[in-house]
């Protein structure tokens, strides 16, 4: 609440020129923004304009043609009547695929790192090494602004790009298939989308961890490139060898195999890819009811393949969402920490 | 005398064991223009931030138009406008747009900001090259640029770190021409951090020496000069044509205010305690002599510099290392 207060009054507010001083000459009211938006305006600007922004957007657009062109190749081939098209169809489009292309969800899970890796990591330090931060921090603006209207700005472009990509699909979707969505499927994707921005918004806050703490750009990109490789190839591999080493045999009583899947789970989740991945599924795929081992006495009086409904699916994905949301929060936390605590020197 | 503009009061900091400034105090009056040499880790550019209030200070108080800065550095930066060593600036952007950045982040209306950088853009000689891009600027550019950007929040004071750095002469005569305008026609204080002596000997109303995070001496070059002990104000480069030239310099050593006669290369090196030009070239053109060159060397700020290290320090090791340091 109290943000939300704090950001109501950063917003720009309507200045009549005699207040800004009296060596305004007096005239028409004139709109001042608060030098917080103003900083936000340039860096959104700065990233608009970047070759790389326009790289990634042309990266992002040319997955999201490929995987909607499988999807609706899959759809087609698929018969008609098949239970596959029964319900939801319109979802399908973002998570069918033929084998050939991965489909939307998993290319989003893949890139969507490096788009926020790609927009943050040169956020600090380019600024220290051109001189420009210190004749930023020279004028009468709080610290914080500075990372923070980098922060804002880049989430503000990762939100257009991938809201207006991903209503692009629905639309071409819809055209091609000829079905519309229900409101349920279209709250499902939005709530796709924004899941989508939070995760991506905390890579772009491991890379402005990054650009505060090292000096070269080179090295922090390399650092989050490094960490994204990590949890994409390696860490599969490494909690699967880790499994094997813990798995108590076929034999093992049952609360051993429950006591095992979870701590595989527990391990897995650790990956932020991991809990995007559960989290996407479970919102896109409505026939997902749960996200660990069910026993048998568990499904008594279920029906089967029958969707959750939103308000359930969500309910599932809330701690993944809430790890999400905090993973990004404290990447932000620390990284302002250390820029507030460090030194402001000319090109050092 | 009224309030000081600038009031440092037993500054203090701290760096682990090292200490970059050790127990300052130094009042700027305001409209002067106050030098602060020093050579290079002396201190000065610390001493800067803690003045803006962009470092805490370990102990003492810098008060900046009559604002501790510590406690109200946004109050503080509002009137004091910073121009860091070796100034950078968005390379994608425009000198303009440079300067509108800066003057938005100053809560200036966008027309008056536009209005304004186009004044001051014409005013450091930029106006040509105000659409280019900032990528393009030369060093000597950048730092009228970065003049222009101190200027346009109009601030009471300016504090410029080590602004002729890396500019060939002809662009340090402009600047340094520029920054004593303005103090004089704005009436604005400002502070100069450089290890250049002469550039400071050209605009200083005062300077301060400042050596290991201490203040050794502040005055106008006069006063300096006295506190220092050094007697030798002046100094005259003779050259002549004669063929006894022994007889005149024995007329020289003669007069009263004459204190070493030196020969150097082809010239006679006369140091004195006022300005006897005059009186030389009379002795040298009365008895028979052509008289081909004739310069008087203004008492320089680095040889008060040089003095100070050659009688002040103690360890010769010390000594020579910070004579290198003033050398440079």
């Amino acid at each position: 609440m109290q943000v939300i207060v704090k950001l109501r009054r950063l917003w720009p507010i309507r200045k009549s020129r005699k207040d800004v001083g009296d060596d305004v000459a007096e005239g028409r009211d004139q709109t001042i923004l608060h030098p917080f938006w103003v900083m936000v305006e340039k860096e959104a600007s700065d990233l608009v304009r970047s070759w790389r922004s326009i790289i990634l957007l042309a990266l992002m657009t040319l997955t999201c043609f490929g995987s909607l062109y499988t999807a609706i190749q899959t759809i087609q081939s698929v018969d008609p009547t098949s239970d596959e098209l029964k319900s939801f169809v319109f979802l399908r489009l973002f998570t069918l695929s033929d084998g050939t292309l991965p489909s939307f969800i998993t290319f989003v899970g893949f890139l969507g790192p490096l788009i926020g890796l790609g927009l943050g990591f040169d956020a600090i330090n380019t600024e220290r090494n051109k001189g420009t931060l210190s004749r930023l921090m020279s004028q009468p603006i709080h610290r914080d602004y500075v990372i923070s209207s980098k922060f804002l700005a880049a989430l503000m472009i990762i939100a257009v790009m991938f809201l207006s990509l991903g209503f692009v699909v629905m639309g071409m979707g819809l055209w091609s298939i000829g079905i519309p969505p229900s409101p349920e499927e279209f709250l499902r994707m939005v709530l796709f989308l924004l899941l989508s921005i939070v995760y991506v918004a905390f890579w772009l806050n491991l890379s402005i961890l990054f650009s505060v703490r090292m000096k070269q750009a080179a090295t922090s990109a390399l650092s989050g490139i490094a960490i994204w490789i990590f949890f994409t190839i390696f860490y599969g591999m490494i909690s699967n060898m880790l499994g094997s080493a813990f798995y108590p045999g076929e034999t093992a009583a049952v609360s051993e195999q429950i006591g095992y899947q979870h701590l595989m789970l527990f391990l897995e989740r650790l990956s932020p890819n991991y809990l995007f991945n559960e989290a996407t599924t479970t919102l896109l795929v409505p026939s997902v009811r749960s996200l660990g081992p069910l026993t048998t006495e568990q499904l008594y009086f279920s029906i089967p393949n029958t969707p959750l409904p939103l308000g359930q699916s969500l309910l599932l994905v809330w701690p993944q969402v809430t790890c999400l949301i905090a993973a990004t929060a404290i990447c932000f936390g620390i990284s302002y920490r250390l820029f507030m605590r460090q030194e402001i020197r000319s090109r050092s | 005398m009224s309030e000081p503009i600038i009031k440092l009061t037993q500054l203090t900091k701290k760096y682990g064991e090292h200490t970059a400034v050790d127990r300052l105090d130094l009042q700027i009056q305001r409209g002067e223009v106050f030098g602060l040499l020093g050579p290079n880790g002396a201190g000065k550019s610390t001493t800067i931030l803690m003045i803006l209030g962009l470092t805490e200070p370990t102990s003492g108080k810098a008060v900046a138009c009559g604002l501790d800065s510590t406690r109200y550095p946004m109050e503080v930066k509002k009137r004091v406008g910073y121009l860091p060593d070796d100034v950078g600036f968005y390379e994608d952007r425009s000198g303009l747009d440079n300067l509108v950045y800066t003057a938005r982040l100053n809560r200036i209306p966008v027309t008056e900001a536009h209005r304004r950088a186009w004044e001051l853009l014409e005013r450091v000689g930029l106006k040509e090259v105000g659409h280019k891009k900032t990528g393009t600027y030369s060093r000597g550019m950048r730092q009228r640029l970065g003049l222009a950007d101190v200027l346009i929040k109009q601030p009471e004071v300016i504090i410029l770190d080590e602004p002729t750095l890396g500019i060939d002469p002809e662009g340090v005569r402009e600047l340094l021409e520029l920054i004593h305008r303005l103090s004089r026609e704005e009436g604005i204080t400002v502070l100069i951090s450089s290890h250049h002596l002469h550039q400071m000997q050209q605009i200083c109303d005062r300077v301060g020496l400042f050596v290991r995070g201490k203040l050794l001496a502040e005055g106008d070059l006069a006063t300096l000069a006295a506190r220092l002990f050094i007697q030798e104000q002046i100094t005259i480069e003779l050259g002549m044509e004669t063929d006894n030239p022994e007889s005149i310099l024995e007329q020289i050593r003669a007069f009263p205010d004459v204190i070493r006669v030196e020969q150097s290369g082809e010239y006679y090196v006369i140091g004195c305690s006022r300005d006897l030009t005059n009186d030389l070239s009379h002795a040298v053109i009365n008895s028979g002599a052509i008289l081909t060159h004739l310069n008087r060397r203004q008492f320089g700020l680095d040889e008060i510099y040089h003095r100070y290290f050659e009688g002040g320090e103690t360890h010769a090791g010390d000594r020579q290392a910070e004579k290198a340091m003033a050398n440079t």
